[in-house]
Protein backbone atom coordinates (compact mmCIF):
# COMPACT_ATOMS: atom_id res chain seq x y z
CA UNK A 1 0.00 0.00 0.00
CA UNK A 2 2.72 2.67 0.21
CA UNK A 3 4.42 2.06 -3.23
CA UNK A 4 2.00 3.77 -4.69
CA UNK A 5 4.97 6.11 -6.62
CA UNK A 6 4.69 4.63 -9.62
CA UNK A 7 1.77 6.16 -10.10
CA UNK A 8 2.20 9.07 -12.83
CA UNK A 9 1.08 12.56 -12.10
CA UNK A 10 -1.51 14.03 -14.19
CA UNK A 11 -2.84 17.36 -15.06
CA UNK A 12 -6.58 17.89 -15.03
CA UNK A 13 -8.50 20.57 -16.74
CA UNK A 14 -12.04 21.84 -15.99
CA UNK A 15 -14.83 23.01 -17.76
CA UNK A 16 -16.97 24.94 -15.92
CA UNK A 17 -19.89 25.51 -18.18
CA UNK A 18 -21.17 24.74 -21.89
CA UNK A 19 -19.00 27.80 -23.57
CA UNK A 20 -16.06 28.15 -21.82
CA UNK A 21 -12.36 26.81 -21.93
CA UNK A 22 -10.94 23.98 -20.03
CA UNK A 23 -8.98 25.61 -17.18
CA UNK A 24 -6.08 24.10 -15.19
CA UNK A 25 -7.07 22.85 -11.61
CA UNK A 26 -4.32 21.01 -10.68
CA UNK A 27 -2.88 17.61 -10.54
CA UNK A 28 -3.26 14.07 -9.16
CA UNK A 29 -1.61 10.33 -9.57
CA UNK A 30 -3.58 7.82 -11.44
CA UNK A 31 -2.31 4.48 -12.78
CA UNK A 32 -3.73 5.33 -16.14
CA UNK A 33 -5.90 7.99 -17.77
CA UNK A 34 -9.36 5.71 -17.01
CA UNK A 35 -8.40 6.03 -13.31
CA UNK A 36 -7.13 9.73 -13.91
CA UNK A 37 -10.80 10.70 -14.88
CA UNK A 38 -12.57 8.83 -11.82
CA UNK A 39 -9.86 10.69 -9.55
CA UNK A 40 -10.52 14.12 -11.16
CA UNK A 41 -14.31 13.47 -10.98
CA UNK A 42 -13.97 12.40 -7.31
CA UNK A 43 -11.24 15.05 -6.23
CA UNK A 44 -12.19 17.99 -8.31
CA UNK A 45 -15.69 18.13 -9.10
CA UNK A 46 -17.54 17.68 -5.70
CA UNK A 47 -18.85 20.74 -5.43
CA UNK A 48 -19.88 21.11 -9.23
CA UNK A 49 -16.98 22.50 -10.50
CA UNK A 50 -17.71 21.48 -14.13
CA UNK A 51 -19.44 20.04 -16.85
CA UNK A 52 -16.44 18.05 -18.43
CA UNK A 53 -12.97 17.56 -17.75
CA UNK A 54 -9.73 17.04 -19.35
CA UNK A 55 -6.79 15.08 -18.34
CA UNK A 56 -3.08 14.38 -19.76
CA UNK A 57 -0.27 13.09 -18.24
CA UNK A 58 1.96 16.00 -16.91
CA UNK A 59 4.82 14.48 -18.96
CA UNK A 60 3.37 15.30 -22.10
CA UNK A 61 3.08 18.67 -21.27
CA UNK A 62 5.93 20.97 -23.23
CA UNK A 63 7.29 23.67 -20.77
CA UNK A 64 9.04 26.23 -21.70
CA UNK A 65 12.33 27.12 -19.23
CA UNK A 66 12.07 29.67 -16.07
CA UNK A 67 15.40 30.05 -16.85
CA UNK A 68 14.66 31.18 -20.58
CA UNK A 69 11.94 33.54 -19.17
CA UNK A 70 14.01 36.80 -20.17
CA UNK A 71 14.56 36.00 -23.49
CA UNK A 72 10.75 34.95 -24.17
CA UNK A 73 8.88 37.86 -22.68
CA UNK A 74 11.20 40.68 -21.85
CA UNK A 75 10.92 41.65 -25.50
CA UNK A 76 7.37 42.13 -25.59
CA UNK A 77 7.60 44.47 -22.45
CA UNK A 78 8.34 47.82 -24.14
CA UNK A 79 5.32 47.02 -27.11
CA UNK A 80 3.01 48.54 -25.99
CA UNK A 81 1.98 49.53 -29.51
CA UNK A 82 0.53 45.77 -29.85
CA UNK A 83 -2.39 46.67 -27.59
CA UNK A 84 -5.14 47.93 -29.60
CA UNK A 85 -5.72 50.58 -27.73
CA UNK A 86 -4.45 53.59 -30.52
CA UNK A 87 -7.83 53.11 -32.67
CA UNK A 88 -10.19 55.78 -33.01
CA UNK A 89 -13.30 53.96 -33.11
CA UNK A 90 -16.10 55.16 -34.76
CA UNK A 91 -19.48 56.71 -32.99
CA UNK A 92 -21.22 54.42 -35.70
CA UNK A 93 -19.26 51.10 -34.57
CA UNK A 94 -21.52 49.27 -31.88
CA UNK A 95 -19.60 45.74 -31.86
CA UNK A 96 -15.82 45.45 -32.01
CA UNK B 1 -45.30 -5.91 -10.99
CA UNK B 2 -48.84 -7.63 -10.54
CA UNK B 3 -50.18 -9.59 -13.51
CA UNK B 4 -53.32 -7.57 -14.54
CA UNK B 5 -55.42 -10.12 -14.18
CA UNK B 6 -54.47 -11.10 -10.33
CA UNK B 7 -57.08 -9.89 -7.84
CA UNK B 8 -55.81 -6.74 -6.21
CA UNK B 9 -53.58 -7.41 -3.41
CA UNK B 10 -54.27 -6.08 -0.22
CA UNK B 11 -52.27 -2.98 0.39
CA UNK B 12 -49.21 -3.47 2.56
CA UNK B 13 -49.27 -2.08 5.82
CA UNK B 14 -47.52 1.17 7.11
CA UNK B 15 -45.65 -1.37 9.12
CA UNK B 16 -44.57 -3.35 6.38
CA UNK B 17 -43.78 -0.35 4.08
CA UNK B 18 -41.46 1.25 7.11
CA UNK B 19 -39.97 -2.39 7.56
CA UNK B 20 -39.45 -2.30 4.13
CA UNK B 21 -37.86 1.27 3.81
CA UNK B 22 -35.14 0.44 7.08
CA UNK B 23 -34.14 -2.47 4.79
CA UNK B 24 -33.05 0.20 1.86
CA UNK B 25 -32.00 2.84 4.25
CA UNK B 26 -30.21 0.65 6.58
CA UNK B 27 -28.29 -1.05 4.00
CA UNK B 28 -26.72 2.43 2.67
CA UNK B 29 -25.96 3.87 5.84
CA UNK B 30 -24.18 0.87 7.50
CA UNK B 31 -22.17 0.71 4.04
CA UNK B 32 -21.56 4.67 4.20
CA UNK B 33 -20.25 3.77 7.93
CA UNK B 34 -17.66 1.59 6.70
CA UNK B 35 -16.76 3.51 3.99
CA UNK B 36 -16.35 6.03 5.95
CA UNK B 37 -13.70 3.82 8.19
CA UNK B 38 -11.23 4.31 5.20
CA UNK B 39 -10.96 8.01 5.59
CA UNK B 40 -7.06 8.96 6.26
CA UNK B 41 -6.21 5.18 5.71
CA UNK B 42 -7.23 4.39 1.97
CA UNK B 43 -3.80 3.57 -0.31
CA UNK B 44 -3.75 6.93 -1.58
CA UNK B 45 -5.04 10.67 -1.31
CA UNK B 46 -7.36 9.98 -4.43
CA UNK B 47 -8.80 6.35 -3.21
CA UNK B 48 -9.74 8.34 0.21
CA UNK B 49 -11.58 11.05 -1.38
CA UNK B 50 -13.39 8.53 -3.93
CA UNK B 51 -14.31 6.25 -1.35
CA UNK B 52 -15.84 9.17 1.07
CA UNK B 53 -17.44 10.14 -2.11
CA UNK B 54 -19.31 7.06 -2.44
CA UNK B 55 -20.08 7.19 1.51
CA UNK B 56 -21.87 10.74 1.58
CA UNK B 57 -24.13 10.04 -1.28
CA UNK B 58 -25.12 6.39 0.65
CA UNK B 59 -25.53 8.27 3.86
CA UNK B 60 -27.77 11.15 1.73
CA UNK B 61 -29.94 7.84 0.38
CA UNK B 62 -30.21 6.58 3.78
CA UNK B 63 -31.54 9.95 5.25
CA UNK B 64 -33.71 10.61 2.57
CA UNK B 65 -35.02 6.89 3.54
CA UNK B 66 -34.95 7.15 6.87
CA UNK B 67 -36.97 10.21 6.93
CA UNK B 68 -39.36 8.83 4.84
CA UNK B 69 -40.12 5.74 7.26
CA UNK B 70 -40.29 7.83 9.98
CA UNK B 71 -43.06 9.89 8.32
CA UNK B 72 -44.79 6.93 7.73
CA UNK B 73 -44.63 5.32 10.82
CA UNK B 74 -46.13 8.73 12.86
CA UNK B 75 -44.30 8.18 16.21
CA UNK B 76 -42.11 10.80 15.95
CA UNK B 77 -39.17 9.11 14.83
CA UNK B 78 -36.91 11.65 12.56
CA UNK B 79 -33.70 10.07 11.05
CA UNK B 80 -31.43 10.68 13.70
CA UNK B 81 -33.74 8.92 15.92
CA UNK B 82 -33.51 6.13 13.31
CA UNK B 83 -29.87 6.12 12.68
CA UNK B 84 -28.94 6.66 15.77
CA UNK B 85 -31.25 5.25 18.41
CA UNK B 86 -32.13 2.10 17.61
CA UNK B 87 -30.20 -1.69 18.47
CA UNK B 88 -28.31 -3.74 16.45
CA UNK B 89 -31.14 -6.16 16.41
CA UNK B 90 -33.41 -3.52 14.59
CA UNK B 91 -31.49 -2.67 11.91
CA UNK B 92 -32.40 -4.26 8.45
CA UNK B 93 -29.26 -3.83 6.59
CA UNK B 94 -28.29 -6.78 4.21
CA UNK B 95 -25.36 -8.64 6.13
CA UNK B 96 -22.77 -8.32 3.37
CA UNK B 97 -22.53 -4.05 4.33
CA UNK B 98 -21.88 -5.06 7.58
CA UNK B 99 -18.40 -6.95 6.37
CA UNK B 100 -15.18 -5.54 7.87
CA UNK B 101 -13.18 -3.12 5.29
CA UNK B 102 -10.32 -6.04 5.63
CA UNK B 103 -8.20 -4.90 2.87
CA UNK B 104 -8.63 -2.92 -0.61
CA UNK B 105 -9.46 -5.46 -2.39
CA UNK B 106 -12.33 -6.76 0.65
CA UNK B 107 -13.64 -3.27 0.22
CA UNK B 108 -13.73 -3.67 -3.26
CA UNK B 109 -15.72 -6.62 -3.59
CA UNK B 110 -18.46 -5.87 -0.90
CA UNK B 111 -18.55 -2.65 -3.00
CA UNK B 112 -18.79 -3.75 -6.08
CA UNK B 113 -21.69 -6.43 -5.06
CA UNK B 114 -23.85 -3.62 -3.20
CA UNK B 115 -23.48 -1.62 -5.76
CA UNK B 116 -24.80 -4.01 -8.95
CA UNK B 117 -27.36 -4.93 -6.66
CA UNK B 118 -28.42 -1.43 -5.37
CA UNK B 119 -28.08 -0.45 -8.91
CA UNK B 120 -30.91 -3.17 -10.15
CA UNK B 121 -32.94 -2.53 -7.15
CA UNK B 122 -33.11 1.82 -7.62
CA UNK B 123 -33.30 1.07 -11.43
CA UNK B 124 -36.89 -0.88 -10.14
CA UNK B 125 -37.96 1.60 -7.54
CA UNK B 126 -37.72 4.38 -9.95
CA UNK B 127 -41.23 2.83 -11.16
CA UNK B 128 -42.76 2.17 -7.60
CA UNK B 129 -46.51 3.41 -7.78
CA UNK B 130 -45.02 5.12 -3.96
CA UNK B 131 -44.28 8.13 -5.85
CA UNK B 132 -41.71 9.53 -2.82
CA UNK B 133 -39.80 6.06 -3.28
CA UNK B 134 -39.82 6.53 -6.84
CA UNK B 135 -38.45 10.27 -6.25
CA UNK B 136 -35.59 8.82 -3.67
CA UNK B 137 -34.16 5.99 -6.11
CA UNK B 138 -34.47 8.05 -8.84
CA UNK B 139 -32.04 10.30 -7.50
CA UNK B 140 -30.04 7.11 -6.12
CA UNK B 141 -29.71 5.39 -9.35
CA UNK B 142 -27.41 8.34 -10.88
CA UNK B 143 -25.24 7.90 -7.73
CA UNK B 144 -25.06 4.38 -7.94
CA UNK B 145 -24.03 3.99 -11.47
CA UNK B 146 -20.75 6.32 -10.58
CA UNK B 147 -20.36 4.19 -7.44
CA UNK B 148 -20.69 0.61 -9.41
CA UNK B 149 -18.22 2.09 -12.39
CA UNK B 150 -15.59 3.06 -9.35
CA UNK B 151 -15.76 -0.17 -7.56
CA UNK B 152 -16.12 -2.25 -11.49
CA UNK B 153 -12.97 -0.69 -12.52
CA UNK B 154 -10.93 -1.57 -9.43
CA UNK B 155 -12.33 -5.02 -9.45
CA UNK B 156 -10.81 -5.42 -13.03
CA UNK B 157 -7.42 -3.67 -11.53
CA UNK B 158 -6.67 -6.15 -9.25
CA UNK B 159 -8.66 -9.34 -10.46
CA UNK B 160 -6.80 -9.03 -14.02
CA UNK B 161 -3.49 -7.47 -12.38
CA UNK B 162 -0.89 -9.37 -10.53
CA UNK B 163 -0.77 -12.74 -9.40
CA UNK B 164 -0.86 -11.40 -6.04
CA UNK B 165 -3.70 -9.07 -6.58
CA UNK B 166 -5.92 -11.95 -8.09
CA UNK B 167 -5.19 -14.25 -5.71
CA UNK B 168 -6.23 -11.74 -3.26
CA UNK B 169 -9.50 -10.52 -4.71
CA UNK B 170 -10.47 -13.82 -5.67
CA UNK B 171 -10.34 -14.68 -1.98
CA UNK B 172 -12.05 -11.86 -0.96
CA UNK B 173 -14.57 -12.71 -3.29
CA UNK B 174 -15.00 -15.88 -1.88
CA UNK B 175 -15.10 -15.00 1.18
CA UNK B 176 -18.29 -12.83 0.54
CA UNK B 177 -19.71 -14.39 -1.71
CA UNK B 178 -21.90 -16.43 0.82
CA UNK B 179 -23.54 -13.48 1.98
CA UNK B 180 -24.76 -12.08 -1.52
CA UNK B 181 -27.65 -14.98 -1.17
CA UNK B 182 -29.73 -12.97 1.33
CA UNK B 183 -29.99 -9.87 -1.41
CA UNK B 184 -31.90 -11.31 -3.62
CA UNK B 185 -33.70 -14.02 -1.69
CA UNK B 186 -37.02 -12.60 -1.48
CA UNK B 187 -39.18 -12.98 1.71
CA UNK B 188 -42.93 -12.95 2.56
CA UNK B 189 -42.36 -8.87 3.18
CA UNK B 190 -40.26 -8.56 -0.23
CA UNK B 191 -42.82 -10.62 -1.83
CA UNK B 192 -45.86 -8.30 -0.52
CA UNK B 193 -44.19 -5.29 -1.66
CA UNK B 194 -43.54 -6.41 -4.85
CA UNK B 195 -47.34 -7.93 -5.34
CA UNK B 196 -48.27 -4.34 -4.69
CA UNK B 197 -46.14 -2.42 -6.93
CA UNK B 198 -43.86 -0.65 -4.39
CA UNK B 199 -41.26 -2.98 -3.87
CA UNK B 200 -39.04 -4.31 -6.48
CA UNK B 201 -39.22 -7.93 -7.65
CA UNK B 202 -36.20 -9.64 -6.29
CA UNK B 203 -36.13 -12.38 -9.02
CA UNK B 204 -36.29 -10.04 -11.81
CA UNK B 205 -33.44 -8.43 -9.60
CA UNK B 206 -31.37 -11.69 -9.23
CA UNK B 207 -31.38 -12.28 -12.81
CA UNK B 208 -29.63 -9.02 -13.98
CA UNK B 209 -27.49 -8.78 -10.99
CA UNK B 210 -26.07 -11.92 -11.92
CA UNK B 211 -25.71 -11.12 -15.24
CA UNK B 212 -24.00 -8.19 -14.66
CA UNK B 213 -21.92 -9.42 -12.08
CA UNK B 214 -20.52 -12.25 -14.53
CA UNK B 215 -19.88 -9.83 -16.73
CA UNK B 216 -17.75 -7.71 -14.61
CA UNK B 217 -16.15 -10.48 -12.98
CA UNK B 218 -15.13 -12.48 -16.47
CA UNK B 219 -13.05 -9.11 -17.69
CA UNK B 220 -11.61 -9.27 -13.39
CA UNK B 221 -10.85 -12.88 -14.64
CA UNK B 222 -12.25 -13.81 -11.59
CA UNK B 223 -14.50 -16.72 -11.06
CA UNK B 224 -18.00 -16.81 -9.08
CA UNK B 225 -18.10 -19.13 -6.25
CA UNK B 226 -21.21 -21.67 -5.46
CA UNK B 227 -24.08 -20.99 -3.63
CA UNK B 228 -23.63 -22.17 -0.21
CA UNK B 229 -25.06 -22.91 2.89
CA UNK B 230 -26.19 -19.06 4.33
CA UNK B 231 -27.48 -18.23 8.04
CA UNK B 232 -27.69 -14.19 7.98
CA UNK B 233 -30.84 -12.48 7.32
CA UNK B 234 -29.68 -8.99 8.10
CA UNK B 235 -33.10 -7.72 6.83
CA UNK B 236 -34.87 -9.50 9.38
CA UNK B 237 -32.71 -8.58 11.74
CA UNK B 238 -30.31 -11.58 12.33
CA UNK B 239 -26.98 -9.94 11.93
CA UNK B 240 -23.38 -11.20 11.58
CA UNK B 241 -21.16 -10.30 15.13
CA UNK B 242 -19.49 -7.42 13.35
CA UNK B 243 -23.06 -4.87 13.11
CA UNK B 244 -22.67 -4.33 17.03
CA UNK B 245 -18.92 -2.81 17.10
CA UNK B 246 -19.99 -1.03 14.11
CA UNK B 247 -23.12 0.36 15.68
CA UNK B 248 -21.25 1.39 19.05
CA UNK B 249 -18.64 3.81 17.26
CA UNK B 250 -21.63 5.65 14.73
CA UNK B 251 -23.97 5.67 17.82
CA UNK B 252 -21.49 6.53 20.91
CA UNK B 253 -21.80 10.30 20.62
CA UNK B 254 -25.30 11.11 19.96
CA UNK B 255 -26.15 8.27 23.17
CA UNK B 256 -23.86 9.70 24.96
CA UNK B 257 -24.84 13.39 24.44
CA UNK B 258 -28.31 13.21 23.68
CA UNK B 259 -29.46 15.94 21.64
CA UNK B 260 -25.75 17.21 21.07
CA UNK B 261 -25.76 19.89 18.62
CA UNK B 262 -22.66 21.39 16.44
Amino acid sequence: MTERNDWPLYEVFIRARGGLDHRHVGSLHAADATMAIEHARDVYTRRQEGVSLWVVRSSDIIASDPTDSDALFEPARDKVYRHPTFYDIPKEVETL
Amino acid sequence: MSAAAAPAPAAPSATTRVEYLLRLADTSLVLAQRLGEWVGHAPAIEEDLGLANTALDLLGQSRMLLSYAGTLEGAGRDEDALAFLRSEHEFRNATLAEQPNGDFGDTVVRQFLIDAYQLEVFERLAASSDTRLAEIAAKSVKETRYHLRYSSSWLIRLGDGTPESHARVQASLDRLWPYTRELCDPDELDRAMADAGIGADLHAVRESWLKRVDGTLAEATLRRPADGPYRWYGKQGRHSEHLGHLLAVMQHLPRSNPGAQW
